[in-house]
């Protein structure tokens, strides 16, 4: 019991004995979590060189976790329906086109962390290859003040290591996923949506999450579509 | 009845908030309503530096005979944060203002300057210290005991005392 490592609660129950599909009373303090988030970006700006790689080491932090909440998330919508599925297999039918997977990711995956949806989904109008999730105000920023030297961080790149993992679990190769500021958005990303000045005041943290999806699942959306699948 | 010196229409403001490290180092100092005369940079340094070491004494001025800590010198109980301990200065007034000390647990002081006649100034500084826990103390990019800059926690402030004022 005094040994360092995984510590058990006073009822010996750990996480690894609850079943998988339970998901009430789950939420966790948002304090706590706060707490945590300050050390890991603590742990991830040790012996970092820039701006960019902070943003890649949270992101790589991320990712893992968007792998697991796949299959997981998945698992709870098909045990939650289960009584109308008559196939064997314990899992919910996985995305096979971007539209449901980004859906998948906008309202399945936002609720599971955050409690709410996303509040926008947009395809960027300058490239087939790149949809762009909004959020007014990401959670994992609530606390964060980024200093002026460093303004252009944004320290969602976790949230978009959790995108990217959901999307490469699923088969949907990404070249990338990051988070930007709707204020500093480039303009060559695309439409950035209905009166931005003006949205932006309202929301000062407002995110978007590219997510850039590599040529061949582009390629086989389409085969996809001309199949009329 | 006197000619009251009031600086601005406003009858009850809040006129700014100075931080306090451990140390006695001004970590934050922010103006919310101009009145009181501006001190230069020097002088809020000073003056937090003595009032911290004027705080500092008077926490030890206790009645003669009164117990130092009570369970103080049990050494079968930890050490206690939330038990009774002497408190220094907490309110300091003039004829213009009114100076309200809050002190946490870990040392930090926060310096309240008010119209004499401000009321619910403890449900402020509560407020204000919850904002602290918040947006200071939870942010990655701070450092404890060092300066504030965050803007979020300025931004905070400006909300709540700017409008409640």
């Amino acid at each position: 019991m005094s040994t360092p490592g995984l510590r058990y609660p006073s009822n010996r129950k750990s996480i690894y004995d609850r079943h998988l599909s339970r998901s009430k009373g789950a939420e966790l303090s948002r304090a706590s979590f706060a707490y945590l988030f300050v050390e890991m970006i603590g742990y991830a700006q040790r012996r970092v060189t820039g701006i960019a790689d902070l943003e890649k080491r949270l992101n790589a932090q991320g990712y893992p976790i968007g792998l697991r909440l796949l299959d997981l998330l998945l698992y709870r919508t098909a045990s939650s329906s289960s009584s109308s599925s008559s196939s064997l297999s314990a899992s919910g039918p996985r995305p096979t086109r971007i539209l449901p997977l980004l859906q998948f990711i906008t309202t399945t995956l936002w609720r599971h962390l955050f409690g709410r949806p996303a509040d926008a989904l947009e395809r960027s109008a300058a490239s087939a290859q790149e949809y762009m999730v909004t959020d007014n105000e990401p959670l994992v920023n609530s606390y964060v003040s980024v200093p002026r030297e460093m303004s252009s961080l944004n320290c969602a790149a976790f949230v978009a290591g959790i995108i990217e993992g959901v999307c490469d679990g699923a088969g949907f190769a990404t070249q990338e996923v990051t988070a930007h500021w709707a204020g500093g958005q480039a303009e060559g990303t695309g439409g950035g949506g209905e009166g931005g000045a003006a949205a932006e005041n309202m929301w000062p943290g407002r995110t978007i999450f590219l997510i850039r999806f590599k040529e061949e699942v582009v390629e086989r959306e389409d085969m996809l579509e001309k199949a009329g699948r | 009845m006197y000619d009251f010196p009031l600086p601005c229409p406003y009858s009850r403001v809040v006129f700014a908030l100075l931080v306090i490290n451990k140390a006695g180092g001004l970590i934050y100092n922010r103006e919310f309503h101009p009145g009181l005369t501006k001190l230069s940079s020097n002088d809020l340094l000073i003056l937090a530096g003595t009032f911290h070491g004027v705080h500092a004494i008077t926490r030890n001025i206790n009645p003669a005979g009164a117990p130092q800590v009570p369970g103080g010198n049990n050494p079968n109980l930890p050490p206690n944060p939330m038990s009774y301990q002497p408190t220094g200065i907490e309110v300091l007034e003039s004829s213009n203002f009114r100076l309200q000390c809050f002190q946490t647990v870990t040392g930090t002081k926060f310096l309240l300057l008010t119209e004499p006649q401000q009321p619910n100034v403890d449900t402020t500084m509560r407020r204000i210290y919850e904002l602290y826990s918040d947006f200071v103390m939870k942010n990655p990019f701070y450092t404890v005991e060092m300066p504030i800059r965050c803007e979020k926690f300025d931004r905070s402030l400006d909300g709540f005392v700017k409008i409640k004022s």
